[in-house]
C-alpha cells in the first residue's frame, strides 16, 4: 500500500520475537507459580528430622518466577527487540507442516502402534510434502518399518509399543 | 606409573575385536548423526542408549562415546560443504571452512578440520589420562558441602560463561531442577509436582527431553529454513591431505591455544560450543592474517575445530572423576552409567578399573578410528545430506519417538518428547540455552540431596559452605562466575 508502513511492515508478517518472548516468559512465570505453590503445600520449613520436601524446590521455582519476571519486563519496556520476528508466518507454516503430522503421528502410535503409523506418517508425508509418487512412498515407508521391526522385535528384543488397537497381532510379537 | 600401567591395561580390555567393531560402527553412526539435521551427539545417543542396556557396559560405553567422537567430526562436514552448522559446536568452523570450500579448496579445509579435530581431542584425552585420576582421589574426601560446592559451581559456569542473557539462562536452569524434582522424594517419600496425576510419579526422564529439545527441536528450526541444501562437492584424496599436513605445523601456536581454551571450557561447564567460537575470536585477534578471518584461512578452520573437540573430550574429565558431567552427551553417557549398574563419581576409579580405563583407552583409539574413517569416507557422508529432507523429516521424527518410548516403554514419553520439541524450538529462537535445562534435570535431585544434608550436618546453618578452605574457595568462584556478567558490566562503566 503506501510508503509509509513498509517501513514497519517487517512486524506485520509474522510474530513478533516480543510477543513470542511474552509468551514464553508468562508461561515460565506460570510454571514457577506452580513449583512454589506445591512447595508451601508440601512445607518448606525444617521438621524434626530435617529439611522438609518442599524446601529446595521452592527456591527453585522463586527463582524461576523472578528471573521469567525480568525477561517480561524486558520484553515489555525493553527496546532493543522491538520489531523483529520471531517467526514469519511462511516459516511458520513450514513448521506446521511439520509438527502437525508428527502430532497426529504420535496420536496414530497410541492407537495403531509405532510401526504402523509410521509407514503412514512416511508415506503421507512424502506424498504430500515430498510430492513422490505413492509406489516409491510405499516402498520406503514400508521398508523404515520393516527393518525397525526386525531391529527392535527379532534382534534386540526390545517391543515397542504396538498401540491400544493392535493391528499386528498377526504376528505374534 | 600407577596410572600408566591402568591405561595399558585399558588397551587390552578396548581392544577386542568386537569392541574394535564396536569403535568402527560407533564412529559411523556418529558421523551419520553429526551430518543429519536433527539428530546431534546427545540424543544421538540418548535414543541408541537403550540398544546396548543388554552390552557389557564397557563395550557399551565404547561405542556411545564413539558416537560422540563421530558427531564432532561430522559437524564439520556440514559446515564446510553445506554452510550449515551441522552442531552447534560447528558454526565458527563455517566462517572460513565455507569460503575455502568456495575457492575449490573443500578438501583442504576438511583434511584441517579433521586433523584439528584429532589434535584437538588428543591433547584433551591425555589431560584426562593423567588429571582425571588425581581429581578422582581428590574428591573421594568430598562430603555433602564439598560436592554441593562443586555443583554449584557448574551451574553458575553456566551463567558466567555462557553468551545468552542471564536471567534466560537462569530461568532455563531452574526449570531443569524444577523438572527433576517432580516425582517421588527421594528422603521423605512424598509425591512433588505431580497435581494428582499418576503418570508423572516417575519424573520427566532427561532422555525425553534431551530427544525432544534436541532433536525434535532441530527438526523444527532446520525446517524454517526450507527443504533444500546447496553444497560443494568433495574431493579428498592422499595429495590433498598430505600437502595439508604439510602446512598445518606451522600453526601450532593457534593449535596449542585452542587446545587450551577448549580443555578449560569443557571442564568448567561452557562446552564445546562457547569453546569454538572463543577459540575462533582468539585466533583472529592474535594471528597476522587476523583481518583475512572470514575469506577462507587454513587458521580460521583450524581454531574452532581444534578447541570444539578438546572442549567436546574433556567434558568427560568432570563427568567420569566426579560424576558431573560438562556437557548434554556426557549428562547423556552419565545416565548411561546409571542404568548400567555403575555409580559414577570419584569410587568409579577405584571401584571399576576395567571400565574407566577401557573408556580412556578407547578415546585413543576411537578418535584414531574417526580421522581413518571420515578422511576416507567424506564424499559418502555428504551424499547424505542430499537426500531430500520430506523423506530424512519424517524418518528422523519416527527414530525419535521410538528413541523416546524405549527409555521406560512409556507411551506418554513420546507427548512429552513432541512437547519438549515445541519448546526445544521455541527457547532456541529466543536464545534460552538448553544445555543448562538437561544438566539440571540430570543432576537435579544429587544437587538436591548434596544440599539437603549439608543442611542436616550444619542444622541448616547456610555457612557449612564456607566451612573449610576448599568448600568455601570453589563456592566463592562459583559467585564469582554467577555475578560474572553484572561483574564485567560494572568494569565497562568504570572505564
Amino acid at each position: 500500500m503506501d510508503e509509509k508502513q513498509s517501513s514497519g511492515d517487517a512486524a506485520r508478517h509474522g510474530i513478533s520475537v516480543r510477543a513470542a518472548e511474552v509468551t514464553v516468559a508468562l508461561i515460565l512465570l506460570a510454571l514457577g507459580g506452580l513449583v512454589v505453590l506445591d512447595s508451601v503445600r508440601l512445607g518448606l520449613r525444617w521438621d524434626s528430622d530435617g529439611p522438609q520436601a518442599g524446601y529446595f524446590p521452592f527456591y527453585i521455582g522463586l527463582i524461576i518466577c523472578i528471573a521469567s519476571l525480568v525477561t517480561l519486563a524486558r520484553a515489555l519496556f525493553g527496546k532493543a527487540d522491538s520489531g523483529h520476528i520471531f517467526v514469519e508466518w511462511g516459516q511458520l507454516k513450514l513448521v506446521l507442516s511439520v509438527l502437525v503430522p508428527a502430532g497426529l503421528f504420535v496420536l496414530g502410535v497410541q492407537l495403531i502402534g509405532i510401526y504402523v503409523a509410521a509407514t503412514a506418517y512416511i508415506v503421507v508425508f512424502m506424498i504430500w510434502l515430498g510430492k513422490y509418487g505413492w509406489l516409491k512412498s510405499l516402498v520406503l515407508g514400508l521398508t523404515v518399518s520393516v527393518v525397525m521391526f526386525l531391529m527392535f522385535e527379532v534382534w534386540f528384543k526390545v517391543p515397542l509399543y504396538k498401540g491400544a488397537f493392535n493391528p499386528l497381532s498377526f504376528t505374534g510379537y | 606409573m600407577e596410572d600408566i600401567n591402568a591405561l595399558f591395561h585399558g588397551f587390552s580390555v578396548a581392544l577386542t575385536p568386537f569392541n574394535l567393531l564396536l569403535m568402527f560402527i560407533g564412529v559411523t553412526l556418529g558421523v551419520i548423526i553429526g551430518v543429519l539435521p536433527g539428530l546431534g551427539g546427545a540424543n544421538g545417543v540418548a535414543i541408541l542408549l537403550p540398544l546396548t542396556f543388554s552390552m557389557p557396559p564397557t563395550s557399551a560405553v565404547i561405542m556411545l562415546s564413539c558416537i560422540y567422537w563421530g558427531a564432532l567430526f561430522g559437524g564439520a562436514i556440514t559446515s564446510i560443504l553445506f554452510n550449515i552448522p551441522g552442531e552447534p559446536w560447528s558454526v565458527a568452523t563455517t566462517f572460513d571452512g565455507y569460503p575455502m570450500a568456495q575457492q575449490g579448496r573443500a578438501g583442504e579445509a576438511l583434511t584441517a578440520a579433521f586433523t584439528s579435530s584429532f589434535v584437538g581431542a588428543l591433547v584433551a584425552v591425555v589431560m584426562i589420562t593423567f588429571l582425571a585420576p588425581l581429581v578422582a582421589r581428590f574428591a573421594l574426601q568430598f562430603g555433602p558441602p564439598e560436592f554441593f560446592s562443586v555443583f554449584f559451581l557448574t551451574f553458575c559456569s553456566f551463567v558466567g560463561m555462557g553468551k545468552e542473557p542471564p536471567f534466560k539462562i537462569l530461568a532455563s536452569m531452574m526449570l531443569g531442577f524444577a523438572l527433576a524434582a517432580v516425582g517421588i522424594d527421594t528422603v521423605t517419600g512424598q509425591l512433588r509436582l505431580i497435581f494428582g496425576f499418576t503418570e508423572l510419579m516417575r519424573g520427566f526422564d532427561f532422555l525425553i527431553a534431551v530427544i525432544g529439545l534436541f532433536g525434535i527441536g532441530e527438526i523444527l528450526l532446520s525446517m524454517e529454513e526450507g527443504l533444500s541444501f546447496t553444497g560443494k562437492s568433495a574431493k579428498i584424496n592422499v595429495k590433498v591431505v598430505l600437502e595439508t599436513w604439510k602446512k598445518l605445523p606451522k600453526y601450532w601456536l593457534t593449535s596449542l591455544r585452542s587446545c587450551l581454551v577448549g580443555c578449560w571450557l569443557g571442564i568448567t561447564p561452557g562446552g564445546a560450543t562457547p569453546a569454538s567460537f572463543m577459540s575462533y575470536g582468539v585466533a583472529k585477534r592474535m594471528s597476522r592474517d587476523g583481518h583475512k578471518f572470514g575469506s577462507g584461512q587454513l587458521e580460521g578452520v583450524i581454531a574452532p575445530e581444534t578447541a570444539a573437540h578438546a572442549a567436546g573430550t574433556s567434558a568427560l574429565l568432570p563427568m567420569l572423576a566426579l560424576g558431573i558431567p560438562g556437557s548434554p552427551t556426557a549428562a547423556v553417557l552419565l545416565g548411561g552409567l546409571l542404568i548400567w549398574g555403575l555409580q559414577p563419581g570419584p569410587l568409579l576409579f577405584v571401584e571399576q578399573k576395567d571400565f574407566v580405563w577401557g573408556l580412556i583407552a578407547s578415546m585413543y583409539l576411537g578418535n584414531i578410528a574417526g580421522l581413518i574413517i571420515v578422511l576416507t569416507c567424506v564424499p559418502l557422508f555428504a551424499a547424505i545430506l542430499r537426500v531430500p529432507f520430506s523423506i530424512i523429516a519424517p524418518i528422523i521424527i519416527v527414530i525419535c519417538a521410538v528413541g523416546a518410548y524405549t527409555v521406560h516403554n512409556a507411551m506418554l514419553d513420546i507427548w512429552f518428547m513432541l512437547l519438549f520439541g515445541v519448546a526445544g524450538y521455541a527457547f532456541k529462537k529466543l536464545s534460552y540455552p538448553l544445555a543448562p535445562l538437561v544438566l539440571a534435570l540430570v543432576l537435579g535431585d544429587q544437587a538436591e540431596s548434596a544440599f539437603r544434608q549439608s543442611m542436616l550436618m550444619s542444622q541448616g546453618d547456610m555457612r557449612i559452605f564456607f566451612s573449610n578452605w576448599l568448600v568455601g574457595s570453589v563456592m566463592a568462584l562459583g559467585l564469582v562466575m554467577l555475578f560474572w556478567p553484572l561483574i564485567v558490566k560494572s568494569i565497562a562503566r568504570l572505564r
